[in-house]
């Protein structure tokens, strides 16, 4: 067959794609097992990052035993806050609830939508970080927060203290913004202002802004925004917004800031390391 | 390339006679971003070295039948291919660092050194002197990349691959971070320094006024 007939191009051009097709997707499907262990566990170290249990550079086995020990996980309906003992967190899939059409399993956000969610699942998971050695005793709540920035929606963990009002860390696990711009959300020391920041103002409304130029020395409801991502910032400043206002997580913290402190464990399911989404 | 060069030749010119990044100023973008700390410029020198050597051979293999009309959508494809393996791999195998260099070994598609090397090389070539060409070319973009990950990660935050070896002001110790270090443009400078080096020993590569 002549190199350059046409015949010889279609034939070069489909063998090609066969061949490249497979390869690509052998490799995608033979890695994916080991890819998803590696998403699972690092979405179990920054729930620990966020709430100060863990850095960097604690090993994968220190993370899987600590949040093993440490970590409860409790299912809840953010339409009234209850806690739902009886769901398994392991079966519970909230992004993929969001995406369905289903009302049951998810809240439609039509046009008032500042996060650009579309849709918000009406079940999540929270991360309760228990006392050691006393599974009845929370010390931290850590909840998933996500929303648009710029350029991908930002997946990450905000976690609060036991007054469920101070911010005792944010990080956030998997995003696309611009390295260098909106990627510093990965920057330590920027995390790092979060830490004592409180989330609502007297009337009980989220009060949290992320300040362009700087929040003012002593402002407890301000963090600074990310020099050169304007919108990066303001997107982490509507996902907080949203996840903790009146259809985020607030009637779940309404009903446990209601119940006496030391009472406020709600009963959980026992945990266990695996986490399926 | 007219004349013949040994397999030798083939694997060091590239080195520091031809490099990819210091001679023909290719592939400048990704060693200005990945190279504030040495170990993600390590895996993204073997991430580049793996794809070019990978891809020159699979195209040269293949270059006699390669109608003229679609040659460089058919090396785009081959490359492509490549990359998304490679990525694939990186993210099964070392997770943490494929979150850091994110974009970046998608990119490797685009990176010139690899598509040139296709075509300037493979499209004329036996499979062995192209595999051997890549790799060569790999390895002249890993010089430079891992100098420069390795100056920039021990000024810019006194460790070498996460291990201190200035202690910092901030830690106890008496060495101040160089700021400018983990940012881009300290790349520049580098790589604008290490250009200076090879041509004062190489006179023969510096451009005829």
């Amino acid at each position: 067959m002549q190199r350059d007939s046409i015949a010889n191009t279609f034939l070069v051009a489909v063998v090609l794609c066969a061949v490249c097709g497979a390869l690509v997707s052998g490799s995608a499907v033979a890695l994916r097992p080991m890819q998803e262990a590696n998403k699972l566990l690092d979405r179990q170290r920054n729930v620990l990052l966020a709430a100060g249990l863990a850095t960097k550079d604690t090993t994968d086995e220190e993370i899987g035993q600590t949040f093993k020990d440490r970590v409860v996980r409790v299912v809840i309906d953010l339409r009234s806050g209850e806690v739902l003992a009886d769901v398994n967190p392991d079966e519970l899939e909230p992004l993929k609830d969001a995406k369905s059409s289903d009302d049951e399993l998810r809240l439609a956000l039509g046009s008032d939508d500042p996060a650009k969610l579309k849709g918000r699942e009406n079940r999540t998971v929270v991360y309760q970080i228990v006392a050691e050695g006393d599974p009845t005793k929370v010390e931290q709540y850590v909840f998933p927060i996500r929303g648009y920035g710029l350029w991908s929606t930002l997946f990450g963990f905000l976690a609060l203290k036991s007054d469920l009002n101070t911010v005792a860390g944010i990080t956030y696990y998997q995003h696309g913004e611009t390295p260098g711009l909106g990627g510093e959300v990965d920057n330590p020391s920027w995390k790092a202002q979060w830490e004592g920041k409180t989330l609502y103002n007297e009337q009980g409304e989220v009060e949290l802004r992320v300040v362009k130029g700087g929040a003012a020395p002593g402002d407890e409801h301000g963090v600074d925004a990310l020099s050169g991502a304007s919108i990066t910032s303001a997107g982490v400043e509507h996902m907080v917004d949203f996840w903790f206002g009146e259809r985020g997580f607030k009637a779940y913290i309404e009903k446990v800031r209601g119940v006496d402190s030391s009472a406020s464990t709600t009963v959980a399911p026992e945990s266990s390391t695996e986490e399926a989404q | 390339m007219s004349q013949k060069k040994s397999l030798k030749q083939v694997l060091l010119d590239p080195v520091f006679n031809n490099n990819p990044i210091a001679l023909q100023i290719l592939g400048i973008c990704s060693a200005l971003a990945v190279t504030t700390r040495l170990d993600k410029a390590i895996v993204m020198s073997i991430s580049v070295t793996a794809v070019t050597a990978c891809s020159s051979a699979a195209i040269a293999l293949i270059r006699n039948r390669i109608p003229n009309s679609i040659r460089i959508i058919v090396q785009m494809t081959v490359i492509a291919s490549l990359v998304i393996i490679v990525d694939q791999m990186i993210k099964a195998f070392a997770f943490g660092l494929s979150k850091e260099l994110s974009v970046f070994v998608g990119l490797i598609i685009t990176n010139c050194i690899v598509m040139g090397r296709a075509e300037g090389y493979a499209m004329q070539n036996k499979p062995l002197p192209s595999f051997i060409d890549g790799l060569g070319n790999g390895l002249g973009y890993s010089v430079i990349l891992i100098s420069v990950g390795l100056v920039r990660e021990l000024f810019g935050s006194g460790k070498i691959l996460g291990y201190t070896v200035l202690q910092s002001v901030k830690d106890g110790g008496w060495y101040e971070p160089n700021g400018l270090m983990l940012l881009p443009p300290s790349a520049f400078f580098l790589i604008g320094i290490f250009i200076w080096v090879l041509r004062s020993f190489k006179p023969e590569q510096v451009e005829a006024e």
